[in-house]
Order: structure tokens, then sequence, then C-alpha cells
């Protein structure tokens, strides 16, 4: 018996303590407030089951479910298709800005934007950033050629690199044009499935220079290194709160993407190649997976969510088991995740034009 | 090693990892057996519970999931002809005919205990090879995966049927539709007709109830009489076990090509069902009762797709590279647990490794036991009127194949597939060769070009190479010497026997006259294959190029021989020509069949998939099976019911209309 009054108790306190505040607060402020009680959020994920923003969103939507007010039920609803395009294109123009819709894009679907490919059917400019989700990762070189670090990068001259990619439009542009900007010589193989295909390209001798993003790294790729049958070369970094090209925290030993460039060219990167390359870098790495509400949510829902993120990131339960899911990066929202967000999804049009010439050129992409 | 195999048995025998292995094996059973769903739809379905569980129960879930729809979907292959999933697609050629003869409980049981056996054969191997398999896995490369998907191909020639041009040209067709979408060299799009649906290419799923499932389901309606021609289940349940142990070096050998398939990234487990078949047929000393009912028949594609799953676990484990479809799904169901597939899998996380190995032994057993179980009820679904369990079964295939990619278009490509399927049909151009061109397409180009690139043309000098040249040159000798049709026997003239064959191609010209618009049709297909990859660019266009010039060439004599050629020539077959040489014209065509999906689809894009699948089954039942209209309306009901329930659990919202465009409506017909 005892038992069972503690609650009742509670709750009468709670109607009482809410009858009174309702009665000295100013109304709007209630009626207003944003709740989700007995509501149903669809986290709509542009791909599908089982890939990495699938799991992703898998990983936050418990964690957005307990912390967003009124703990509302939230489903991921895949929507795959068209690399992405498809089903962010679709959310574009259906999802209602009643915080009930919810989009997880990623690097396969910034691209395509930054790109100007003409399936685009969505503007991130109409979207309000919650989460940021950065990643990193790591390029390495086989052993063989008897370069111990980017210092002996010299020794490649003249070397045939092979890298086994997954097209010159995907993800894999990051390393065609930080190759390019290494003065490295790579002949890309397209038609890769997968950065795993990659590396098991790279472990049968096929392909001889590769990169993973960082858990893969970490779980596949370090005993290869360890081993000594593989080099690592540098990381494709982190950025700072403003946006500044710092070195991977996973990988602090290792020089960045712009730190390699600068030891072999002896200049710091600069101009259109440079600028178009970071975009990408940007778009692919620092702001892979992104969390945007549609065109027009009002900002009490947007305040809400990013309150929900800043809750979830004290979370103890989150915390455990953020390293596993997010291979050691930490999700940003507020500011830090607006600059990414404006970091990731903006290319300065000359840059973008340049990019676009040299995949047609060279690489038969058309737009 | 022998430690971690103790303590992973040990931890897998307390209750609740028990309890959820068999959750697993009830929701693998389910999508089995409803056909076209698989590893995927199961994955989906337990994807939201698998977050915060321990590792060891949701592994155990999955895994058991995993390991029981190729024995699951053995049922609708055998009862009625269509394939519970993509790896029981071979399943239907004996196992059907078996079905029709009332022997429905002898190949049903037969290939229950050949999945057990070959479930556990897969175990075994993983358990055995996990931990050594890597270097074999790498020495496997792009070069020695070409000649495999070329070695693939060669099994077309044992499924050819009658005319081995006919298998030839379907599987060119099968090449050509498989190239459709983003050429692997150079990402340009090819064949997509300016649809955005295309860029992707074809979904297998809907190759696979478009070839298989449509053109079956049409002839049912068309007849409307129960599925089984004669009484009875048929006594048969010992046979069945009988006739797998007496079988078991097949089963052996096919079990061990299953599990090879599985291991070798890439190969990818789509034809494993094939192949086993193709290698039974190729290896009987008698094979004219393949196609007929062979025992035979059934047993080698349920050893080798159950076992698939055991090879495929090692790429996945050792690599992270997925070796078949479901464990694409699978992967992610392990990242999500917080777990990241990699070589630890065989150092500290072995124990993991041998708990995954046991759930699949454990649950090769377990799910075996619940078909023989289920076996009896479910098999009493051949004895109803197929007027009666058609709608249902159109809901099913419509709904998954929408699965694919959650877009209406998903409905209309079935359709177009099913029209293309019930003519292949019908004019003997055998379908299965169709799919392992489909299948083997991109494989087949994706990996010539990256073996070129990588190693120049010295690739054909390796040693695995000419090794593996050597087993497709054997393979296809073996091939045309036992073929099968997918109509019946072991072609008599293949073996160089006189042919006693009835005039069924058509005395006449105007007789074959449908043939012929049907070969001028696929004539057209071709040059429009030549005529638009020739602007690409040279990777882009290279195979698609050759194979649409090759196969105008044949095409265009078999056009002729259509229509010079005297009667009884082999490029000569319409299945209604035969029918009425045989008197088994029963003045019925398959035109009311493809009208009702005419209707379905077409109302589909008018008023969105469920309202549409409500009004088509309650007419259907009214019209066609001419039920009551309140036992209608509740079919409808319960349909309904089924239909909203599985969506919301996939959390998808169903094919909208336009009416959704301009009507706001709530789930589930929004």
């Amino acid at each position: 018996m005892t038992k069972n009054i503690t609650p009742r108790r509670n709750f009468l306190g709670i109607s009482v303590a809410l009858a009174t505040a309702a009665f000295i607060s100013p109304m709007p402020a209630m009626a207003d407030a944003v709740d989700f009680s007995d509501k149903t959020i669809e986290f709509v994920i542009p791909f599908g089951v089982g890939g990495g923003s699938d799991t992703w969103a898998r990983f936050n939507a418990p964690f957005l479910s307990k912390h967003l007010p009124g703990q509302p039920t939230v489903v991921v609803k895949n929507q795959p298709g068209g690399g992405s395009i498809t089903g962010a294109s679709q959310f574009a123009s259906r999802a209602k800005p009643d915080g009930l819709s919810i989009l997880g894009t990623s690097g396969s679907t910034q691209f395509p934007y930054l790109l100007n490919d003409p399936r685009v059917k969505y503007d991130y400019k109409d979207w309000k950033v919650v989460l940021a989700a950065p990643t990193g990762g790591v390029a390495y070189i086989s052993s063989s050629f008897g370069v111990k670090s980017l210092a002996d990068l010299g020794k490649l001259k003249g070397e045939r690199l092979v890298y086994g990619s997954q097209g010159a439009t995907s993800l894999d542009l990051v390393p065609l044009l930080g190759f390019r900007l290494l003065g490295l010589e790579v002949q890309h193989v397209f038609g890769m499935k997968s950065r795993g295909e990659g590396r098991l390209a790279f472990e049968r001798g096929e392909a001889n220079i590769d990169y993973q993003t960082t858990s893969a790294y970490l779980k596949s790729s370090l005993p290869i290194v360890q081993e000594g049958k593989a080099v690592p070369l540098f990381s494709w970094g982190a950025t700072d709160d403003d946006g500044k090209l710092i070195r991977d925290p996973n990988f602090p030993e290792l020089p960045h993407i712009g730190e390699a460039i600068e030891m072999v060219t002896g200049k710091k990167p600069s101009g259109t190649e440079w600028e178009a390359f970071k975009s990408f870098l940007i778009a692919g790495f620092p702001a892979q997976k992104l969390l945007v509400l549609p065109k027009g949510t009002p900002d009490d829902i947007v305040e809400a969510y990013r309150a929900a993120v800043r809750k979830m990131k004290l979370d103890p339960e989150y915390q455990a088991a953020k390293v596993e899911a997010l291979g050691g990066y930490e999700q940003l929202t507020d500011k830090a995740g607006e600059s990414l967000f404006k970091e990731g999804t903006t290319i300065d049009p000359k840059a973008r034009d340049w990019v676009r010439a040299l995949l047609e050129k060279e690489y038969n992409a058309r737009f | 090693m022998l430690e971690a195999m103790q303590s992973a048995f040990v931890g897998l025998l307390s209750f609740q990892h028990f309890a959820y292995m068999l959750l697993g094996i009830v929701v693998g059973l389910g999508v089995g057996i409803l056909p076209g769903l698989g590893g995927i739809a199961g994955m989906s379905l337990l994807m939201p519970f698998i977050y915060g569980m321990d590792q060891v129960s949701a592994l155990a879930m999955l895994v058991g999931m995993v390991a029981v729809i190729p024995t699951g979907d053995t049922f609708t292959s055998v009862l009625m002809g269509i394939p519970g999933s993509s790896a029981s697609q071979a399943t239907v050629l004996d196992g059907f005919p078996l079905a029709k003869k009332g022997q429905a409980a002898r190949a049903l049981s037969a290939a229950f205990s050949a999945s057990l056996l070959g479930g556990v054969f897969g175990a075994l191997l993983l358990t055995g090879f996990v931990v050594v398999a890597k270097p074999l896995i790498l020495s496997f490369t792009t070069a020695e995966l070409f000649m495999f998907a070329l070695l693939g191909l060669s099994v077309v020639g044992v499924l050819a049927g009658e005319s081995i041009m006919r298998g030839v040209i379907a599987c060119g067709l099968g090449l050509m539709v498989g190239a459709i979408g983003a050429a692997p060299a150079t990402g340009e799009s090819r064949f997509d007709l300016g649809i955005d649906y295309l860029v992707d290419g074809v979904p297998l799923v809907i190759i696979g109830l478009g070839l298989f499932a449509i053109p079956e389901i049409a002839d049912l309606i068309r007849r409307s009489r129960p599925i089984a021609a004669e009484s009875g289940l048929g006594a048969g349940w010992l046979q069945g076990v009988r006739d797998t142990f007496k079988n078991w070096f097949l089963v052996l050998r096919c079990s061990a090509l299953g599990t090879f398939i599985g291991a070798i990234p890439g190969l990818g487990g789509g034809v494993v069902d094939w192949i086993a078949y193709g290698h039974a047929a190729q290896t009987s000393k008698d094979a004219s009762n393949f196609g007929k009912g062979e025992i035979k028949g059934v047993i080698a594609p349920e050893s080798a797709n159950n076992a698939l799953q055991g090879g495929a676990l090692m790429p996945t484990l050792l690599f992270g590279i997925p070796g078949s479809g479901s464990m694409a799904v699978f992967l992610g169901g392990m990242v999500l647990l917080g777990l990241q597939p990699g070589p630890s899998m065989v150092t500290t996380d072995l124990e993991l490794t041998y708990t995954i190995a046991w759930t699949l032994a454990f649950s090769s057993i377990v799910g075996a036991a619940i078909c023989f179980f289920l076996a009896v009820p479910i098999a009493r679904l051949t004895f109803v009127p197929f007027n009666l369990i058609a709608p249902f079964m159109i809901m099913i295939i419509c709904f998954a194949a929408f699965q694919a990619r959650r877009d209406l278009t998903d409905l209309l490509v079935l359709f177009a597939v099913g029209i293309v399927g019930i003519f292949l049909r019908r004019f003997g151009w055998p379908r299965p060769a169709f799919l392992i061109g489909f299948v083997l397409s991109s494989q087949a180009e994706n990996y010539l070009y990256q073996a070129l690139q990588f190693y120049g043309w010295e690739f054909v000098q390796r040693p695995g190479v000419l090794i593996i040249g050597a087993l497709t040159i054997a393979s296809t000798l073996m091939a045309l010497r036992s073929r099968v049709s997918e109509e019946g026997a072991v072609t008599k003239e293949a073996r160089g026997e006189e042919t006693d064959r009835p005039v069924h191609g058509g005395a006449t010209k105007a007789e074959r006259r449908p043939q012929i618009v049907f070969a001028v049709l696929l004539l057209a297909t071709f040059l429009y294959g030549v005529m638009s990859s020739a602007p690409l660019s040279f990777l882009g266009s290279v195979f698609p190029f050759y194979t649409s010039a090759l196969m105008v060439a044949f095409t265009g004599y078999m056009v002729m021989m259509l229509v010079v050629a005297k009667p009884g020539h082999s490029a000569h077959f319409d299945q209604e020509l035969a029918a009425k040489a045989k008197g088994a014209d029963d003045g019925t065509t398959v035109w009311p069949s493809v009208g009702w999906f005419v209707f379905l689809f077409g109302m589909t894009s008018v008023l969105g998939f469920i309202i549409s699948i409500a009004i088509f089954i309650t007419t259907f039942l009214m019209v066609r099976t001419q039920l009551g209209v309140a036992r209608s309306l509740l079919y409808t009901g319960l349909c309904i019911a089924f239909m909203s329930t599985l969506g919301h659990y996939l959390t998808l919202d169903f094919p909208a209309g336009l009416l959704q465009h301009y009507v706001e409506m709530p789930w589930p017909l929004k």
C-alpha cells in the first residue's frame, strides 16, 4: 500500500503546482511552450537500413526522445535512393515545420549540393541545424615504397600509386583533390562499393594508398600498420570553434592535410584549388553528419531541439556509449554546430566551377 | 580458442539469449515465408529493438533471423511456385512440380533437412576456418572475381532449355538490364530513359518478383484451381529426409559451394541457389528428371543457400565487408551494438565470433524443426483455390517490392518486369538465365574493369585466373551435355536422342506471330542498347555496347528462324500452342490476370496504396473468387490490419497517389 501512495501524492502535488503555475505565470508562455507529449517524431535518413547514417541516427534517436520536451517517440525512417538525393529532396518538399520531421544528412548529401547537381531539389540555406557530427580519417601508404613518414614523400616521384575509389563525385572526391594538392600521381580505380572494399584492395596489394575513417582505421588498418605493411601519412584533420583546420584529436601525432601540403610544397596552402578542397573536406569530415529541421521551423522549436542536444551531451548514458558509437568525436550544436554547418554547406562559386571542370575533363563526370 | 568456444556455448545457453534467438528465428521464418521479404526487411523489423540490448542477446537475435530465412522461404517456393526470398528461386524449378504431383511433403522435408545440414555445415566451417580464413580470402583478387562471374554465367548453359541460343539471349537481356544505372568505371548513367529511378539500377528483389512471382500468380489466377492437382500432401515426410541422406555427397558439395561463395567477398550470394542447382544437374548421371520434380533439384539449392550464411559471416566479421545482402544489414546491427568488425573478431573478440557461429548452428536446427512442425498446416494452403490466396499474395508482393526504394515507381517497375516475365515464360525464354545475367552483369563489368586497371591484360596469366578459366570451360561443356528446360525435362536433343516433341511452336507463320513480335521487340531493345551506349565514354560503354551488339546478331538470327524455319525448329516455342496441342487448353487467356494488375497499379497511382489495395482485394474477392460481401470485407480488413502493423514497425509511408498529393490524410492512408 505504502508504495502506491507516493506516486499519487506526487501526482497530486504536481497537479497543484501546475495549476498554481498556470494562474501565476503569464498565459502565452505556457501555451507556446514546445511540448511533444504523445507525439511521434520522424527522423528521416535518406539512406538504407544498416549504413553509417542509419546507425548514427539510431544511436541518437533514443537520447533525443529522452531529452526533448514531452519525451516523444523518435523513429528512424529510411528513405534510400539516388545516393540520398531522393530522400533529402522529398524532405525539402514535404516536411512541415512543426518539429515532428527531422532529417539527417551526410557528406553524400552535401557533395552533390556543393557540386550543383541538377537532381538536387534541396537547399541547405533553408534548413536549421540542430546537430553536427564530425568524423575524421587517416591516409596511409604501402610500406613497400620505403616511405617512413610524410617527410619521405619525395621518394614517390615517378611511382605508380593506386587508390580504390567509390567514384569521383562520391566522398572519395576528398582524397582525389587532396592527393593532387600533395603532388601525388594517383590512379583512381573506381567501382568500390564502400571504403571497406578499398581497404580490401589495399590488403590484397592491388591498391597501395588508402584512407579509412577513424573507427575503421583504428579497428582494421592500424593492425596493418603495426604489422609493418602500411605507413600512416596524415589525417584529414578537425576544425576548431573558429573553423580553423587543426590536428585530429584522435591522432595528435599525425600532421593534418593542411600541414602535409605545407611540408611537401613548402608553402601554406591557398588558392582556388585549396579553397575547393577545403569546402569538400569540411563537408565530408568535420561536418559529415548534420541533423536539420525543415524550412520555416519556428525558433522555439529549434531551441527545444538544441536544448535537448545540450542535455543529451551531459547524459552519463550518452557519454558512456559515445566513444564506441561516434568514434571519439564530440557532436556539436549551437554556435559550433552552426559554424560547421555553414562551412560544410557553402562553396565559393569559382572553386565549384573549377572542381566541376576537373571532374568533367578527367573523370567523365556529367552534370 | 577452445576456451572461447566453450564459454560462447555456455553463454548462449542462458534463458535470455535463447529466448532472443527464438524471437529472431520467428521473425526470420515469417519474412522468409512472405515472398520478396528477406534479410533486409527482417533486419529493419528488429533494428529498433537492438539499441541498448546486451551484445550477446542481440547477436543471437540477428543471427537467428538471418539463419532461418533460407529455410522458411522454401514453403512459398515449393507450395506456390513463388520464391519466398531471392535465396530460393532455384528451389521452385523442381519443388513446385513435386508439389503439383502431390509430393509436397517429400519436397518440403527434403528441403528442410538439407537446409539444416547446410546451415550446420556453414557454421562448422565458420568455426573452424574463421581464424585462418584471412589469407585465403585475400588471395582472391579482382581478376579471380571476374573469372568467377564468368564461371557463374556458364551455368546459363544448363538452364538454357530447348534452345541454347534462347538461353544466351535471355542472359544477354539480363546483362543489359543489370547495366542500367551508373557505370562502375565512370559513373555515367546508362539506359536510364531519363527516369531518375533507373539511375540507381533496378533492385534485385523487383527483378526476382517480376520474373517469377507475377507470371506464376497470373497463371494461377487464370486457372483458378487449387495449386496441388492431386489430393493429399502425400506421405513422404520420411521419404524426403531419406532423399537428403541418400544424396549426402551432393549436400556436402553444395554446402561447401555455398560456404565458399559466401566467404569470398564480392561474389555475392545472389545466385548461389542457381549455381548449386546447375551443379546438381551437371553432375547427375541421369538428369532427365530435372525441372519435372527431381528431388536433387530441391536438395542442392536448399543446402547451398543455408550454408552461404556461415561463409558470408567470414568477410563480414573479418573485414567488415558483407558477404551477402542480409549481411550488409547485419553489419549495421553490429555497429549499433558498438561492435566494429575487424581483425579483432578473431583475437580479443573471438568469443563473440563463436557465439555467432553457435547461434547459426542452433538456429538452423531449431528453424528446421519449427518448419517441420508448421509444414502440415501451411501445406494445406495448396488445396485452397488459389483465387482465395491471390489477393493476399499480390498485396505482399507489392509491399515487398515497395521495400526496395519506398517509391511508387517500385510498383510500376515491378509491373513492367512482370509483363516481360509473363512473355518470357510463354515463349520459352529461360527466366533463370535472365536472372543470372542480371545479377552477374555489374560484377563481371566492374571486376573486369578493375582487374584491367590494377594488372593490365597480364591478369589473364595469373594462375588463379587460368584455373577458374579451365573450370569455366569444363562447366560449359558439361552444361551443354545436361541442359534443363525451365518447363520440363532435360532436352532430349541435348543428349542426341530422337525428339518426339509434338509441334508446339506453331505450324504456320500466323500462329507464330506473337513469338515473332516478341522476338522483334527484344531485337529492338538490344538495338537501343547499342545506340544509346555508343556515345558514352570508352570505359562506360565498352561492356554494354559489345554485349548488346552480340545480342543483336543472335536475336536477329532467332527472328529469322522464327519466320523462315520449318515448324518444329528449336527456335519455335509458344506455351499457349503447346497447351493446345496437349489438349490442356481451357480457353482462358492470361489477359484478365494482367488486367487485375493494371487495375491495382493504375488505382494506386491515383488513390495511394492502402485505399487501392483495399478496393482491389474486396473487388477481386467478390468478382473473381465470388465470395460474399461480408466475408470479402472481413478478409480485406484483416489484410489492411496486417499491412498497417508491418508498416508501423518498419516506419514507412505507403505509396501515395495523386489524391494524397492534394488531400491531407492520416497514416496509413497518407
